[in-house]
């Protein structure tokens, strides 16, 4: 019996496996998506946003008492005062975006066509700092995670809609993001798959382990464990390290283009950032 | 479970006495230290995934190991299972804790012959 149902489940993950090259980005969104609805099909495909807390209903009770008196809420209001302090020319960071840099968070992380590279939120920050002759911030905690924060408050409720243009360096970045999502690394030997996808809803000890659908809907991310906030990057190094792999630096161009295709994977949710987890 | 496993199982069980007993090794102090390395976070760290009597806060990714005997008559397959779990799966999240030097040999063997006893 528990043969059989090891067999099945061997199977299962065999055909789970991506046939590489092959589906276009707009295939794989939808096959990601159906996924996990028939996994989880008491999750309502909205609530998917709320990471670990859309698949069970007894941390999510906790969780959304803390939501009360959100951790977070110093990090936005030092991100706001640092996003609208000028910088020593007189310009903020208003004049670097769209739309003021308000409401925009769902279009990050974007292809530039002209750089040929992908732009997440954070490069962008720390490009408009250079630009302005301020240094760059540390990528993973403090101010920039903050405005980073704050820049997410703003876009709250704002539909992703992340955009893989007809240009072959842009489907190449995709296609790399999506490679390091599926392939096994470190000395343990697993892949973001494996604990995302293939074993979301399962238990490593007492951690229940979040579908990957929707993971980035909500960062940064205040973490009781870190004792503050942190960027997607972050989370990816720790997540590395779990599996005892060497993490890549902060706005590499592996980490930019794995945010670009797990971000990818997020199309058509909102954005609830930032968030609180344990 | 079939007449034969459940003999071959039992066979197995006297086989470990009689080594233990004739053969002179410490065998319970090799169930014991495999044990050991077996809840050890930094080491096998089995209790992430499996239920295994006499561990808390058990994980559930994979099965719970359980009558171990029945499942696996020849101890060299539960040991090659430990060492590459990829041979059987390739596409397991078990790690391969022999082959990937997660573990030493010796400790293998020790965590071999605790789960053996399951
Ligand atoms: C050994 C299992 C494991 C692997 C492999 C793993 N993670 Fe995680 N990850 C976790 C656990 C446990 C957590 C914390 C609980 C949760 O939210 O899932 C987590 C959390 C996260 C979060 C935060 C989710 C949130 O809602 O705040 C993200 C994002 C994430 N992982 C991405 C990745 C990526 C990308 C990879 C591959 C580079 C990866 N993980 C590999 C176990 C793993
Ligand atoms: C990250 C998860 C994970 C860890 C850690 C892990 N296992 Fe496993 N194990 C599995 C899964 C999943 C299976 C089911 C077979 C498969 O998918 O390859 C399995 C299968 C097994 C089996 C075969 C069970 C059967 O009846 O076929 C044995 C024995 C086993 N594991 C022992 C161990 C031991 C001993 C350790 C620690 C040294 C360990 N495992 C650590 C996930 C894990």
């Amino acid at each position: 019996m528990v043969k059989k149902t090891l067999a099945t489940l061997g199977i299962a993950l065999l055909i789970a496996l991506p046939s590489s090259g092959m589906a276009t980005p707009q295939q794989d969104l939808e096959d990601f998506r159906d996924y996990y609805q028939k996994r989880f099909p008491g999750t309502p495909f909205d609530d998917f946003i709320n990471g670990v807390y859309s698949i069970d209903k007894a941390s999510r009770d906790q969780w959304e008492e803390i939501e009360e008196f959100p951790p977070y809420e110093l990090n936005i209001s030092k991100g706001e005062a640092e996003f609208n302090k000028p910088f020593a020319n007189g310009k903020t960071y208003a004049s670097c975006f769209e739309n003021g840099g308000i409401g925009i968070r769902q279009n990050y992380p974007y292809f530039d066509t002209e750089r040929g590279e992908v732009i997440t939120l954070e490069l962008a920050i720390n490009e408009c700092r250079e630009a302005n002759g301020e240094k760059k911030l540390k990528w993973k905690r403090g101010p920039l995670a903050n405005i980073s924060a704050y820049m997410a408050y703003t876009s709250r409720g704002k539909v992703f809609d992340i955009k893989i243009p007809d240009d072959p360096r842009a489907i190449a970045a995709y296609e790399r993001g999506k490679k390091h999502f599926y392939q096994k690394r470190g000395q343990l030997n697993m892949a973001c798959a494996d604990c995302h996808k293939f074993y979301a809803g399962n238990k490593v000890r007492a951690d229940l382990l979040s579908p990957a659908l929707g993971h980035l809907t909500h960062f940064p991310v205040y973490r009781s464990k870190w004792g503050g906030i942190g960027t997607t990057h972050r989370r990816y190094g720790g997540c590395n390290k779990q599996v005892r792999a060497k993490p890549y630096k902060a706005q590499s161009a592996e980490y930019r283009a794995l945010e670009y295709f797990h971000t990818y994977m997020s199309n058509g949710l909102v954005v609830n950032g930032p968030g609180a987890r344990k | 479970m079939t007449i034969k496993q459940l003999t071959s199982g039992t066979g197995a069980v006297l086989l470990l006495c009689c080594v233990s007993l004739f053969g002179g090794i410490a065998s319970a102090d090799m169930v014991a230290d495999g044990k050991k390395v077996a809840f050890d976070r930094k080491k096998g760290n089995c209790l992430s995934c499996h239920m295994i009597a006499g561990g808390d806060l058990p994980g559930n990714i994979g099965p719970p190991l359980i009558a171990m005997k029945a499942r696996f008559p020849d101890k060299a397959v539960l040991r090659q299972q430990i060492w590459d779990a990829t041979e059987k799966n390739p596409n397991t999240i078990m790690p391969p804790f022999g082959k990937h030097r997660i573990l030493t040999e010796k400790e293998v063997d020790l965590v071999t012959e605790f789960i053996y006893t399951l």
